[in-house]
């Protein structure tokens, strides 16, 4: 069932992914290894917009069947935007996890923070142990 | 209770669990499907055409003896003497001194001294026991039957699917039974109950058979089901789970459950009973009830529900994917009548209160 973790992303311990916008901006959404986990997803609580992260700060929930689980800003920054087709859909989640599943944009205080998260052979190494 | 420190368990559809690509974990000390994928779409198959649960890790015992029936009118708070057809079953709790619910189970009437009872796989260990120490004074024997396997098939088409199956005299049988009944066609039992709130059977058959059972309910287009979203069916049709809507504090008039006490012949002195008419009489201080949350979110087992009356607690709840909402089954103060609020991460959400069933036969009851 595993899909590939896309090696142009980046990846958090939370299990979030994070992609570089090329505009000082990045979009988040959660892995399909962390979908797999959660199950059917039936509520997503986003952040919200213009809210202001600190890196690892818990800023939603995502709601499955079977349990809630917390999500968490990968950096600092800004929410520039959320996912509203969440509210109807919250199993694109499941679906698309690195696609239309993603939940939220921010714009990050310093792009140069990206180099603390993990790339996909790392993140691959980590959900292994 | 359930052997967890050691090996879990398997039931003889392990291997089958595994080729359908089962999610296996731990209940019970079982090693159980939780799903095969998804639990929303099996949750569906089940409310609009036909899945099979793996249930033989439910324990099936067996009475016979002179004395069975006399037996179970001691043991149960319903009256086993309400059962006068053959095959014919019935619900009940299996209550305490202190009128507290030990276990709940189905027993079916086979023939004046033979009675077969269903009980909880995580209840095994302490239901024995309890019924072993009751059985002295009584001439009857207790047999489990550990050489027998379970499967439950529901949903609207799930009986024309079994029925598919059997030899023509036992298919015109098993087609014939009526709700809550049960008989035994060859090597198969067959009875229509379920924990779904949807037609359909629950089969016990010898372990050797239940694979290749298995098998051709799947050709016969029969989806097996995990226990997930067994959960999410069984708390739609509004029917507890032990352990976690009641257990052995808490009493079947606290439990939703007071339509299976049978208070008539009052000189029948079930276990339990003299606790029950006290707290009839005192009055219970908590009832079970249904919540629906009209906002979004999903309300869960433990969190705290605030009424007018003082606070309540969430025994069972999840996302309804028939309604679209989230349910719950909630023990709260006696005299709420007005809505109350259920404490979801620090936010009052309102919440309305429901009488269970949420859903039956497919269609949404609130």
């Amino acid at each position: 069932m595993s899909n590939e973790n896309p090696n142009d992303l980046k990846y958090t311990k939370t299990h979030e992914w994070v992609r570089d916008n090329g505009d000082g901006t990045v979009t988040v959404g959660i892995t399909d290894h962390a979908q797999e986990l959660l199950g059917d997803v039936v509520y997503v609580e986003l952040p919200e917009v213009e809210s202001e992260l600190t890196a690892e700060e818990n800023c939603g929930v995502i709601e499955s069947v079977k349990a809630a689980s917390d999500m968490y800003a990968p950096l600092e920054g800004e929410v520039t935007e959320v996912n509203e087709e969440l509210d109807g859909e919250p199993e694109l989640i499941n679906s698309a996890a690195f696609g239309e599943g993603w939940i939220f944009s921010m714009k990050l205080k310093s792009m140069d923070d990206l180099d603390e998260l993990m790339d996909a052979d790392a993140y691959e190494s980590f959900c292994q142990e | 209770m359930s052997q967890s420190s050691q090996q879990p368990q398997r039931t003889p559809l392990y291997e089958k669990h595994l080729e359908s690509g089962g999610k296996m974990v731990d209940f019970a000390g079982w090693e159980m499907p939780i799903n095969y994928g998804s639990q929303v779409k099996e949750h569906k198959q089940v409310r609009e055409d036909a899945g099979m649960f793996d249930v033989s890790h439910m324990v099936v015992l067996d009475f016979k003896g002179a004395e069975v029936k006399a037996f179970l009118q001691k043991l149960l708070a319903n009256d086993v003497a309400r059962l006068k057809d053959a095959g014919k079953a019935l619900y009940s709790g299996m209550l305490n001194k202190q009128g507290g619910v030990i276990d709940d189970l189905i027993v079916y009437y086979l023939a004046d001294d033979f009675y077969r009872v269903v009980v909880n796989a995580a209840t095994r260990e302490n239901d024995l026991k309890w019924i072993n120490s009751q059985m002295a004074a009584f001439d009857l024997t207790l047999t489990e039957r550990d050489d027998l396997s379970m499967i439950a098939v529901q949903g609207p088409s799930a009986r024309g699917k079994v029925v598919s199956l059997l030899s023509e005299a036992d298919a015109k049988v098993a087609s014939d039974l009526k709700i809550f009944f049960g008989a035994q066609l060859g090597d198969l039992f067959v009875a229509r109950t379920g924990y779904t709130g949807e037609d359909g059977f629950e089969i016990i058959l010898p372990n050797q058979q239940v694979a290749d059972f298995w098998g051709q309910l799947i050709d016969a287009g029969v989806k097996p089901i995990g226990l997930g979203a067994r959960d999410t069916l069984r708390l739609e049709a509004g029917m507890n789970l032990y352990g976690t809507d009641m257990d052995e504090g808490i009493s079947p008039l606290q439990a939703g459950m007071a339509w299976t006490i049978a208070w008539e012949p009052t000189e029948r002195d079930f276990n339990g009973r003299a606790a029950l008419e006290k707290e009839k009489m005192e009055g219970s201080k908590s009832k079970l009830v249904g919540l629906v949350l009209e906002d979004k979110g999903v309300l869960r087992g433990h969190q705290k529900v605030i009424t007018s009356h003082g606070e309540g607690e969430i025994t069972s709840g999840s996302f309804s994917p028939t309604i679209g909402k989230s349910i719950a089954l909630a023990r709260i103060p006696s005299e709420t009548q007005d809505n109350c609020f259920v404490e979801i991460r620090g936010k009052q959400l309102a919440v309305k209160i429901v009488k269970p069933p949420f859903v039956r036969n497919g269609k949404v009851l609130i």
